[in-house]
């Protein structure tokens, strides 16, 4: 029986080895001259940020125009600062989110580092004299250190993600409500001239967000660090097999998440000029990750763009202060975020399969 | 129990340039015996066809080869030095590299990024991504590897592609064993024919030795130089891919299937 089988494929193997001989190397095939608007459009409809960059533009144009027949005051500086400024710290923990994500990891703890790291900082200026330059940095230094602690947990323990930072989340809150006694606390006098430049400033926050995705778009796209992270996510069993050391890529990911979320923790500190217990938690962290996956970053690793989380975080802050401007109530805002997240998810799923034949034109 | 071959005929090639050499390899897990003695030979260039049962042995042999696991007893010997092969890292810098099917690919990933995966070619800080592109370009050309383009994702590529591509990297890393598991399974015509002329170029390149691991026996006689035969643990056959056909292995299979069966009922 065997043997048939096996006689017969034997003669048909010539003949295949005939017909796959075809031409080595040959571009992606573009047929005919499609003309340069088209061509455009298909390049752009092929960039994976294209749908979220869209739904940005139409927000924009019916907060701006037609929700209030011209008279708008969104594109009023102080409404731009707004928005800038809900967006600034939903853009700056969503890089370090499209990060983890990417390489199947995700940090719930962020927005407890966040509360915890102006803290730090005025204990260490207040309590131990510290310089407040130094204060800074040692604050930091703290979310290194939290970073460092998921990874542990995650990489070494072998804990999902997901688990770890829900439990050094609770934790980090504990800290910090025992330390502080749930007070709010003032900005530390050594520290209020650098704050400007960090969160007070009125474009402080929205300026180091676009520094920040400048860099780690680069870092994501066209460094070493990027690739790995990347096929991590993708394939982590053959990623270890190629070399790549994965502990490393997940430790430095959630080392970065963790910093990204302590400095935001700072801007906003300064930006409000009080360190507050009740701010950050969950909400920051979960508009982030909810950013990133607007932005088209899959919840399964992989694949992600910083354009795409810094797109869905804008997208997140006009609706936020667009419904401001229009004067309604926020109480529909979640329901309006859940359907965003919901749309914007189906859109990137159909948007996908849209793209896959625009390849082909 | 010394190195049998029963269909006699020891394989020509002079100890010297044999670029790995396995002598009386032997590997337990519990009461069962994986490898009983292994013995086998792989000149520089050459192709060896490794068939065998399920069961027979042959994936408890590629993780000691790969450094994945070690044997209880018995030598290996790259270039004619003894070795110890401690980890998959280390085997890959002897010069062994076992290539899955497609296991080690990253489908996220570009095909000159998967090629270049962990020995990148950077301008630091960044990728080089152009030099890296071409790069893999040549070298796929070279081999004969035929993709549409170095740019399309892996998630793009069929699977015979996909495999192209592993067994390229593996070269492309200096691997100068490869081993290739199953490279055939799972495969369509065209697919295995690619795999196929493939191994056919390497073969004419000389310089890597490869171990093909199948069930399939025609396909990989009209490729390989040497079949060896994996049976409980043993190497029970060794000739040149000339000289024996597949009807000649499947009778040594199939007899050898009936007399365990025959003793089977004796016992009963």
């Amino acid at each position: 029986m065997r043997a048939r089988k096996d006689g017969v494929e034997v003669s048909e193997t010539a003949e295949r080895t005939a017909a796959v001989g075809g031409p080595r190397g040959g571009q992606p095939s573009r047929s005919g001259p499609p003309g340069l608007l088209r061509r455009a459009a298909v390049g752009f409809m092929q960039q994976r940020e294209a749908t979220v960059f869209v739904v940005v533009v139409l927000l924009i144009v019916y907060f701006g125009f037609i929700s209030s027949a011209g008279r708008s005051t969104f594109f009023t500086k102080l409404d731009l600062i707004n928005v800038s400024q809900i967006a600034g710290p939903i853009i700056i923990i969503a890089i370090g989110e499209v990060f983890l994500l990417i390489c199947g990891e995700i940090d719930l703890s962020v927005g407890f580092t966040y509360t915890l790291a102006p803290f730090m900082m005025h204990y260490l200026i207040d309590f131990y004299g510290v310089p407040g330059i130094l204060a800074i940095i040692l604050s930091l230094v703290m979310g290194l250190v939290v970073g460092w602690v998921n990874g542990f947990l995650t990489v070494a323990m072998g804990l999902p993600s997901f688990v770890t930072t829900l439990g050094t989340g609770f934790a980090l809150q504990g800290i910090m409500l025992i330390t502080s006694h749930a007070e709010q606390s003032a900005i530390p006098g050594p520290v209020q001239g650098i704050g400007h430049w960090i969160g007070e400033y009125a474009w402080a926050e929205i300026g180091w967000a676009v520094i920040l995705v400048i860099i780690f778009n680069l870092v994501l796209r066209r460094t070493r660090w990027g690739l790995h992270t990347i096929a991590v996510g993708g394939n982590q069993l053959g990623a270890q097999e190629a070399g790549v050391n994965v502990a490393r890529i997940k430790y430095g990911n959630f080392m970065i998440t963790a910093v990204l979320g302590a400095f935001v923790g700072l801007q906003v500190a300064f930006q409000t000029s009080v360190i507050d217990p009740s701010s950050g938690g969950y909400q920051p962290m979960f508009y982030s990750v909810a950013a990133a996956v607007i932005g088209g970053t899959a919840m399964l690793g992989g694949s992600g763009t910083i354009i795409g989380a810094f797109l869905g975080s804008v997208m997140l802050a006009v609706l936020t202060d667009g419904f401001n401007v229009i004067g309604v109530s926020a109480n529909p805002l979640p329901l309006i975020f859940g359907a965003a997240i919901l749309l914007a998810m189906v859109a990137n799923v159909q948007f996908a399969r849209l793209r896959e034949r625009g390849r082909a034109l | 129990m010394t190195a049998v071959t029963p269909d006699g005929k020891a394989a020509p090639a002079a100890p010297t340039e044999d670029v790995l050499r396995v002598e009386h390899i032997r590997k337990r897990f519990g009461a069962v015996t994986a490898l009983r003695d292994i013995n086998l030979h792989l000149a520089k260039g050459e192709v060896l066809a490794l068939l065998g049962d399920n069961g027979a042995g042959k994936s408890t042999l590629m993780k000691i080869l790969c450094g994945f696991q070690q044997p209880d007893g018995g030598r290996i010997l790259i270039n004619g030095q003894e070795v110890t092969i401690n980890s998959v890292d280390h085997a890959r810098e002897l010069g062994i590299d076992v290539v899955y099917q497609d296991l080690a690919l990253v489908n996220q990933l570009s095909v000159y990024h998967n090629m270049f995966l962990k020995r990148e070619i950077t301008r630091w800080p960044f990728l080089s991504n152009k030099k890296m592109r071409r790069t893999a370009r040549e070298h796929l050309d070279e081999l004969g590897v035929n993709i549409p383009s170095v740019d399309v994702d892996v998630a793009k590529l069929s699977g015979g592609q996909r495999q192209a591509i592993a067994v390229a990297r593996a070269v492309f890393t200096d691997a100068k064993i490869l081993l290739l598991d199953e490279p055939l399974a799972a495969m369509g015509a065209k697919e295995a024919a690619m795999i196929l002329d493939l191994v056919r170029d390497l073969k004419q390149r000389g310089d890597v030795s490869v171990i093909i691991i199948a069930h399939n026996y025609g396909q990989v006689l009209e490729i390989s130089d040497r079949v060896n035969l994996l049976q409980h643990g043993e190497i029970t056959f060794d000739k040149a891919s000339e000289d024996t056909s597949v009807t000649e292995l499947n009778d040594i299979v199939i007899e050898e299937y009936r007399r365990a069966l025959a003793e089977r009922h004796k016992t009963a």
